[in-house]
C-alpha cells in the first residue's frame, strides 16, 4: 500500500513538471510570436528598431491599449462589448466640445460622467435584464453613433486656442521623457491586472466567465459584477477619449469608428478567450503591441494602410486556430 | 434477488467459452501518469459483465481505448478472435463496439427517429431524407426495446429514463456485437430502472456482449455473470457473481470492506434552525411545510420533478416565493438572493456539480474558497496563504485526491469534484446545509465517505437537508424523511421507523397521511 502511493505520488510529480513546462510554452507562444515579428520588421527596416520608432507604435497603440484594457475584463466576464467605439466618438467630440465651452476641467468631468453613463446602460442591459451581450452593444454601437451625430449636427469639433490651454498635455504630454499616453495605459494596465489577479473582485469575475451558474450558485452577485465590468469598460473609453481628444485637439464626429474591432484584434492576438473565464490583462498588452507593430512594420515597409487591415485579421485567424489546435492537442492527451 | 442471480447465473455458460471481445494486456499512458497498466478483460456473448472500480480506476478509460477514442500504447484488442485496431470511434462502431454514455449526447429539439439515425439518416433520391424507412426502421428497434414512446415524439418531451432509450436505441442501428453501459443508472429513479434492466437481459438474450459499468451493487449483483475488478488503473481480478458477496467485491475494490452504519444517528436534538410554513412556487411545488432542527438530518425523499431541488432552490434565494415564509433560528427571513441566502448561513451543494457546482476550468484551491472570498482576503485582497490553509484543512479532513491545488477541478474524478464542493460550503460555516443529491455518480468509497462526513456534520450541530432519489441514502443517514410527490409533501416519516413499501407509496402519490393528502390535480 505504502509503495503503491509512494510511486503515486511520484507519477504526479512528474505530471506535474511537464504540464508546467507545456502551460509556460503555450502561455509564451504569443511572445515568442511577437519576438519573430520584431525580428523579421527589423531586418526589412531600419529605422524599425529605432528607439523612436518603438515610442511612437507604443503612443499610438496606447489608445486602443487603454480601451483593451476595459474590454478585456469584460469578456474575462465572459461577455463582449462592441460599443466602445461609438462610445469612443461620444466621449471625444464631447470633451472637445466642453473644452471652449466650460473649461478643461468642466469638460472633463462632464465627458467621465456621461461615458459612465453609457457603461452603466450597457451594465443594466446586460447584468440586470440579462439580455445577449453581443445585441446589446451592438445595438449601443449604433445607437450612441446616432448620438454623437445628433450632439454634433454632423460638424467636427475642434479646441480654437490650442496654445492657451494645458488639456494637451494627456495626448502631447512627456513625463519624465515618457509620453504621457504611455503612462496613462500603462497605469491603467497595472492597475487592472493587480485588481483582477489579486482580489477577491477578480475572483469572482473570472468565476462568472468560467460558469456563471455555479457562480450564483457561489452566492456570488453576479448582476453587479457583470455590470461593474461594463463601468470599468466606459471608464476605460472616457481616459482613451481624454488620450486621442487631448492629441489631435480636435475631434471628427466618427473618430472611434472600428476601434471596437482593433480593440477586440488585439484581445484575441493576446491569446485571451472570449468564450470568458480566462485570459489576463499582460496577454492584451501584448496583443496590442503586436498590432501596432505590425500596422508600424507595414507602413515602413512601403505598404498602404488598408494592407493592414488584411494582414492583422489573417493573423488573428491564424492566432485562433492555431490556439484551437493547441487546445485539441491537450484535451486529447488529457484523460477525463 | 438472490433467486434471480443464481437463474442468470446459470443461463451464462460457466464453460471457457471463447470470449466474443477481449481485451489483452491493454497499457496506456497519459503524460507523467499511468492509467492503465496490462489491464486484460473479456466478455462472452450472451452475458453481461460489470466492471468495477473506484473513480479514477480506469474504468473509462479502457472503455475509450475499446471505443477508439483512445488509442493504447501496448496491448491488443481482439473481437471475434481477430485482432482489431481502433483509430478512431467510427471504426470501433463500424465493427459492433457501441459505448452508451454517462452524459447523453442527444439533440433535445430532433424527433426519436431523428436522434436515433443521426448521421446515418436513409437517404433516397440522392440526398433526400427517405421519412419513410427513417421511421419504420425506428420503429423496429423501439419494439425491440419494448419502448412505449413513438419515434415521431420530441426527445425534449421524454423523460430522463426515455432519453437513455432513445441511446440505446441508437446502438442498435449497428447490430452491435458489444455495448458497454457507463453508468447507466446515475441519472435514473428506481423506479426507471427495471426497465433499462429488461432491456439489457433483452439485449443479452439476443446474444450481444454487455459490459456494466456500474457503483451500485445491487444492480451489478443483479444483473451481471461475472464482475471484473480495477484499481489504480491495474487490473484486481474477476470473480463469478454467483459465487461472490458484495463485501468480498468491495474489498477488491478499495482494499477494505464498508461498514454502513445505521446505529449511530443521534436522537436530542436543538431548536429549528429552519422551518417552511406553506411555502408556494408557482407552478413548481405548494404548500410546502417543514422544519430541520440543529444537529438533524432530514431526508427529502421524491422522484425527479416532484419539485425537490426546487424547493432547496427557494430556500437558498434563487427562487421568488409566491407564497408562505422561511424561517431561519426563528426569524422569517427574505431571501431576494443567493448572496443574501449565504450571508444567512444557508448553503446548497446543488444536484449538477459540474453545470451548478463548480467552475470546472478553476483550479481546486479557488473552487474551495469561491463561496467564502471574504474570509481570505483582507481589503478586498485575497490572501493566497490564508487560502491554501482553508485549502489544506478540508483537503486533509475530506481526504480529497489531487496532483495539488493548481490542478484544475475539471481534471479530478466525480467523487473529488464532489468533495470540493462540500468543502467550499464548510468553509461558510453554514447553519443550514443543503444537500441536493450527494452522491450520484460516485463510487461505494467515496459515497460512504459523504455518508459518514454528513452525519459527523450533524453531530458537531449543523442542520442538513438532505435531497435524494436513493432509498438507501434516505434511509440510511436521515432522522426524519420528507416524502415529496408532484410538489407536494405527502408524508413526514421517522427515518428508523419506516417501511420501504411506505416510502415508495409515499413519492407515488398513494400515501395518505395527515402530512397532506394527494388529490389528482398537478400543483398549480
Amino acid at each position: 500500500m505504502a509503495s503503491a502511493e509512494h510511486t503515486k505520488q511520484g507519477f504526479m510529480l512528474s505530471k506535474k513538471h511537464k504540464a508546467g513546462l507545456l502551460n509556460f510554452l503555450s502561455a509564451q507562444g504569443i511572445l515568442v510570436f511577437f519576438l519573430i515579428c520584431m525580428f523579421a520588421f527589423s531586418l526589412t527596416s531600419e529605422q524599425f528598431l529605432s528607439q523612436s520608432n518603438i515610442m511612437t507604435v507604443v503612443r499610438q497603440a496606447s489608445i486602443i491599449g487603454i480601451i483593451a484594457v476595459g474590454v478585456t475584463v469584460v469578456i474575462i466576464g465572459g461577455n463582449l462589448d462592441l460599443s466602445v467605439g461609438s462610445m469612443l466618438s461620444f466621449s471625444t467630440v464631447l470633451v472637445v466640445d466642453l473644452h471652449d465651452k466650460i473649461g478643461p476641467v468642466g469638460a472633463i468631468l462632464v465627458m467621465f460622467a456621461l461615458t459612465l453613463m453609457l457603461g452603466a446602460l450597457n451594465g443594466l442591459l446586460v447584468g440586470f435584464m440579462r439580455l445577449n451581450s453581443l445585441i446589446v452593444t451592438l445595438a449601443m454601437l449604433s445607437a450612441i453613433q446616432g448620438l454623437v451625430l445628433i450632439y454634433s449636427g454632423g460638424q467636427n469639433v475642434d479646441i480654437a486656442n490650442q496654445s492657451d490651454t494645458w488639456f494637451g498635455v494627456f495626448g502631447q504630454g512627456y513625463l519624465l521623457g515618457i509620453a504621457v499616453p504611455i503612462i496613462i495605459f500603462s497605469l491603467l494596465a497595472i492597475i487592472v491586472q493587480v485588481v483582477m489577479s489579486f482580489t477577491g473582485y477578480g475572483r469572482r469575475i473570472f468565476a462568472i466567465g468560467g460558469n456563471p451558474v455555479a457562480a450564483v450558485y457561489s452566492g456570488i452577485r453576479k448582476n453587479w459584477c457583470v455590470f461593474s465590468t461594463y463601468m470599468i469598460s466606459a471608464f476605460c473609453v472616457a481616459c482613451a477619449a481624454l488620450v486621442l481628444g487631448a492629441r489631435v485637439m480636435g475631434s471628427q464626429n466618427n473618430v472611434g469608428q472600428g476601434y471596437e474591432l482593433l480593440v477586440l484584434a488585439g484581445i484575441i492576438l493576446g491569446g485571451t478567450s472570449l468564450l470568458g473565464g480566462a485570459g489576463s490583462i499582460w496577454k492584451t498588452v501584448i496583443g496590442v503591441l503586436i498590432l501596432g507593430f505590425i500596422q508600424n512594420g507595414l507602413l515602413l515597409m512601403g505598404y498602404p494602410y488598408y494592407t493592414q487591415w488584411l494582414v492583422t485579421w489573417v493573423i488573428i485567424i491564424l492566432a485562433v486556430w492555431l490556439d484551437l489546435a493547441n487546445k485539441r492537442k491537450r484535451l486529447l492527451t488529457r484523460h477525463s | 434477488m438472490s433467486a434471480a442471480t443464481v437463474t442468470q447465473a446459470s443461463d451464462a455458460p460457466g464453460k471457457a467459452e471463447a470470449p466474443i471481445l477481449s481485451l489483452v494486456n491493454i497499457t496506456k499512458k497519459f503524460p507523467g501518469v499511468i492509467a492503465l497498466n496490462m489491464v486484460s478483460f473479456d466478455v462472452r456473448a450472451g452475458e453481461v459483465h460489470a466492471l468495477l472500480g473506484e473513480n479514477g480506476a480506469g474504468k473509462s478509460t479502457l472503455m475509450k481505448v475499446l471505443a477508439g477514442k483512445h488509442k493504447p500504447n501496448g496491448g491488443q484488442i481482439l473481437l471475434e478472435g481477430k485482432e482489431k485496431v481502433f483509430d478512431n470511434p467510427k471504426r470501433a462502431k463500424k465493427s459492433g463496439i457501441v459505448l452508451i454514455h454517462q452524459e447523453q449526447s442527444l439533440v433535445p429539439e430532433m424527433s426519436v427517429a431523428e436522434n436515433i439515425f443521426l448521421g446515418s439518416l436513409p437517404k433516397k433520391w440522392g440526398n433526400l431524407v427517405d421519412w419513410k424507412r427513417l421511421h419504420r426502421e425506428s420503429t423496429e428497434i423501439l419494439d425491440r426495446l419494448k419502448c412505449s414512446f413513438s419515434s415521431k415524439d420530441m426527445v425534449s418531451d421524454l423523460s430522463i429514463a426515455k432519453k437513455q432509450m432513445v441511446e440505446i436505441a441508437r446502438a442498435l442501428v449497428f447490430t452491435p456485437k458489444v455495448v458497454v453501459f457507463d453508468e447507466p443508472t446515475a441519472s435514473l429513479t428506481d423506479h426507471e430502472k427495471p426497465v433499462l434492466y429488461d432491456i439489457i437481459n433483452t439485449l443479452r438474450e439476443q446474444g450481444v456482449g454487455i459490459v456494466y459499468i456500474s457503483h451500485r451493487m445491487d444492480e451489478i449483483f443483479h444483473l451481471s455473470q461475472r464482475i471484473s475488478v480495477l484499481r489504480d488503473g491495474e487490473y484486481n481480478g474477476t470473480v463469478n457473481t454467483a459465487d461472490t458477496n458484495e463485501d468480498e467485491v468491495t474489498k477488491l475494490m478499495i482494499g477494505r470492506s464498508l461498514e454502513f452504519d445505521h446505529a449511530s444517528k443521534p436522537k436530542d436534538f436543538g431548536d429549528n434552525m429552519l422551518e417552511l410554513r406553506g411555502l408556494t412556487v408557482d407552478g413548481m411545488f405548494r404548500d410546502v411545510s417543514f422544519s430541520v432542527r440543529k444537529g438533524e438530518i432530514v431526508g427529502m425523499y421524491g422522484l425527479v420533478g416532484a419539485g425537490r431541488s426546487e424547493v432547496a432552490e427557494t430556500i437558498f434565494g434563487l427562487r421568488k416565493p409566491s407564497g408562505g415564509e422561511i424561517l431561519l433560528d426563528g426569524q422569517v427571513a427574505q431571501l431576494r438572493s443567493s448572496h443574501e441566502a449565504v450571508a444567512q448561513g444557508i448553503a446548497l451543494v446543488p444536484e449538477d456539480r459540474k453545470d451548478q457546482g463548480l467552475i470546472l476550468g478553476m483550479n481546486c484551491r479557488d473552487n474551495m474558497t469561491l463561496a467564502g472570498l471574504e474570509t481570505v482576503s483582507k481589503n478586498g485582497f485575497m490572501r493566497p496563504a490564508a487560502e491554501k490553509t482553508v485549502y489544506d484543512k478540508y483537503q486533509q479532513a475530506m481526504k480529497i485526491k489531487t496532483p495539488g491545488w493548481r490542478q484544475k477541478v475539471g481534471n479530478l474524478s466525480g467523487g473529488n469534484q464532489q468533495k470540493i464542493v462540500i468543502g467550499k460550503w464548510l468553509h461558510t460555516q453554514p447553519k443550514l446545509l443543503i444537500l441536493d443529491e450527494p452522491t450520484r455518480g460516485i463510487d461505494v468509497g467515496s459515497k460512504s465517505e459523504i455518508h459518514a462526513l454528513i452525519k459527523e456534520l450533524a453531530r458537531t450541530g449543523y442542520a442538513v437537508l438532505v435531497i435524494s432519489s436513493e432509498m438507501p441514502e434516505v434511509l440510511g443517514v436521515s432522522n426524519r424523511i420528507i416524502a415529496m410527490y408532484d410538489g407536494k409533501v405527502t408524508a413526514e416519516f421517522d427515518g428508523d421507523a419506516v417501511s420501504e413499501d411506505a416510502l415508495v407509496q409515499a413519492i407515488t402519490g398513494q400515501y395518505v397521511t395527515s402530512a397532506g393528502k394527494p388529490d389528482d390535480q398537478p400543483a398549480a
